[in-house]
């Protein structure tokens, strides 16, 4: 059963009285919960938020739902997030992600690799399109300019 | 010609943080604002001819003109969720000049009579994010936010909201409704957020740039602005290029600058033994030109719409003569069917179906009649919506598909792209 940490709900807390209105505190405390989540949330992760906050959890359950950067299905420790919008996808974004998820022996996009570490996703444009193609791992700061060889050594080097 | 009045420092690490920002001359024109008379700050924006640098190129100064006087609490947002693909000068600015947003955003909310300001930033800018927080502190601390703000008796509270992931937050109701714990989805106008927008009261969105500019405009008034640029599309603004370039990145040049000109010399011109075959002058919403087209346009409103495309956000996406504009739309198509939000059934069935049938092509099972079929669809997703998402979505579909309808029609009979002769491959697949 999911509980966030005693510092997880005093971040709730005092998101709950942040904003004019309580509902605002979703979207960062559904961050909170992937973080302390292994980065998901799940069904019992929606009721726990739902009793802290007082908020029904099919409010919760509509903002989980629609924002992409929210997963509802278990990732790997490293989530690979490669963009293949138009400029990305004309500098060789897809066919990065395709050989990202070969190396790794991920067939499926969402899918975890065997030794839990990797999860592929195609995502859209990062908002990087100088520096393409681009990748983000988790919620970290971007990876530019990406190349096969870089890309495969930035992932090699993860613990 | 120097025209970098919004970037001159954008390149010296020093403007990032507050001190180097205040002793090249940042937060003077705030202390001068907050001295002048807020009307005279809101008719000089209005004289500048400054019009929204997000995309829509609304005049900001008419804008700001549309909040009532009725004493209701009165709120702007920042639009930093920028999402068009190809764009990232929002991104650029703030992770150079935070410190500029915020000057215009203060200048800009004492016009407005406004004491609670959110920027609304996409989830994914985590780099970016960190430096804005960083920079919203700094200016608590020196009293350049809060209460009394350098003992003008102006009191203005400003907050960083992170969102999630989704394009639509940048349609200015759907952010609304993303800040109010929402799903981001836009909502029916009139009421426009001027009179009704977060919480239901009166509410001004205005992009990065936009807001930016604003400190330009207080330090050269309305007509040291408007020695740039042309007639209707006065000033500076920001572009955002990438693709086949030498020299991707973020330029400043004056409106009205011709595009071939800017591509050849300002960006380095394109790969040695390369040939321009498109450019897309404005975001992926932006109709996409022909090289004839290309020749004639001009960085302006005016002259991008005359061609029947659009100058968007700014994002001049650079195509060349090795692209398949078959798979170049389809990651287009891809991006429009993730991103609708759904509730409009034009944009949510529309979108699907423009996306199913380019990928389709691409996977060699194109039928005859495919091209009809996606202007037919295409057609039928414009004008019929709550916000332009559809139309964004439908626009560059006609563009493509009617300029370079050869190319599809060669996919959809041979199975192979005419350009790279190359079938299906596994990466394209995985969408």
């Amino acid at each position: 059963m999911f509980q966030l940490s005693e510092e997880g709900k005093e971040f709730v807390k005092k998101q709950l009285a942040r904003y004019e209105q309580k509902e605002s505190a979703i979207i960062p405390s559904l961050y909170r919960v992937q973080d302390e989540n292994n980065g998901w949330v799940s069904p019992e992760a929606v009721d726990h938020l739902s009793q802290l906050m007082d908020i029904p959890t099919a409010r919760i359950q509509e903002v989980l739902k629609f924002y992409t950067m929210f997963n509802t299905e278990p990732r790997g420790k490293y989530h690979v997030q490669v963009c293949t919008t138009l400029s990305c996808g004309m500098l060789g974004g897809r066919e990065l992600c395709s050989t990202l998820m070969k190396e790794h022996g991920v067939h499926k996009h969402g899918e975890v690799s065997k030794d839990g570490k990797f999860s592929f996703s195609h995502v859209e444009c990062l908002g990087s399109c100088d520096t393409a193609p681009v990748m983000q791992i988790n919620r970290e700061p971007y990876l530019e300019s990406l190349t096969e060889e870089k890309a495969l050594k930035i992932l090699k080097d993860l613990k | 010609m120097e025209s970098k009045i919004l970037s001159e420092h954008y390149d010296n690490p020093e403007f990032r943080g507050l001190a180097g920002y205040k002793r090249l001359g940042g937060y003077e024109m705030l202390a001068k604002a907050l001295k002048m008379d807020r009307q005279k700050i809101i008719d000089e924006v209005k004289a500048s001819g400054l019009r929204g640098r997000g995309g829509a190129g609304f005049p900001t100064g008419v804008k700001w003109g549309f909040l009532p006087n009725n004493g209701e609490p009165r709120y702007l947002l920042c639009n930093a969720d920028e999402s068009e693909p190809g764009t990232f000068k929002d991104r650029k600015m703030i992770e150079r000049a935070p410190h500029q947003l915020i000057e215009g955003m203060i200048i800009s909310a004492f016009a407005l009579g406004v004491h609670k300001s959110y920027v609304y930033m996409r989830g994914e800018y985590v780099g970016p994010g960190k430096i804005l927080r960083q920079a919203i502190d700094e200016a608590y601390a020196a009293g350049l936010l809060g209460k009394n703000i350098l003992g003008s008796g102006y009191d203005l509270d400003l907050d960083l909201y992170m969102g999630a992931g989704a394009y639509i937050c940048g349609e200015e109701t759907g952010m609304i409704s993303s800040l109010e714990g929402l799903k981001g989805q836009p909502k029916l106008k009139p009421p426009f957020p001027a009179v009704q927008g977060y919480l239901r009261k009166p509410t001004i969105v205005n992009n990065v740039e936009t807001l930016a500019a604003v400190v330009t405009i207080i330090r050269d008034g309305a007509a040291g602005y408007r020695k740039y640029g042309t007639e209707k599309s006065a000033g500076t603004k920001l572009f955002s290029v990438s693709g086949n370039i030498n020299k991707p990145g973020t330029y400043e040049v004056p409106l009205g600058y011709p595009l071939k000109d800017f591509i050849e010399n300002e960006c380095g011109g394109l790969k040695p033994g390369r040939k321009l075959k498109a450019v897309v002058p404005g975001g992926s919403s932006a109709p996409v030109l022909t090289v004839d087209e290309a020749n004639r346009a001009t960085l302006d409103y005016e002259s991008l719409a005359s061609l029947g495309s659009m100058l968007g956000s700014g994002a001049i996406i650079v195509i060349d003569d090795s692209n398949c504009m078959v798979d170049v739309l389809s990651t287009i198509t891809h991006f429009y069917w993730h991103e609708s939000c759904g509730q409009c059934t034009p944009c949510r069935e529309g979108t699907g179906w423009l996306h199913k049938i380019v990928d389709s092509i691409i996977h060699g099972q194109g039928n005859p009649g495919d091209v009809d079929l996606l202007v037919k669809v295409a057609d039928q997703m414009k004008g019929r919506t709550i916000c332009a998402l559809s139309d964004a979505a439908a626009l560059p579909v006609i563009s493509f598909v009617t300029k370079f309808r050869d190319e599809f029609e060669f996919f959809i009979k041979e199975g192979r792209s005419k350009v790279t002769g190359k079938g299906p491959t596994h990466a394209q697949m995985h969408h």
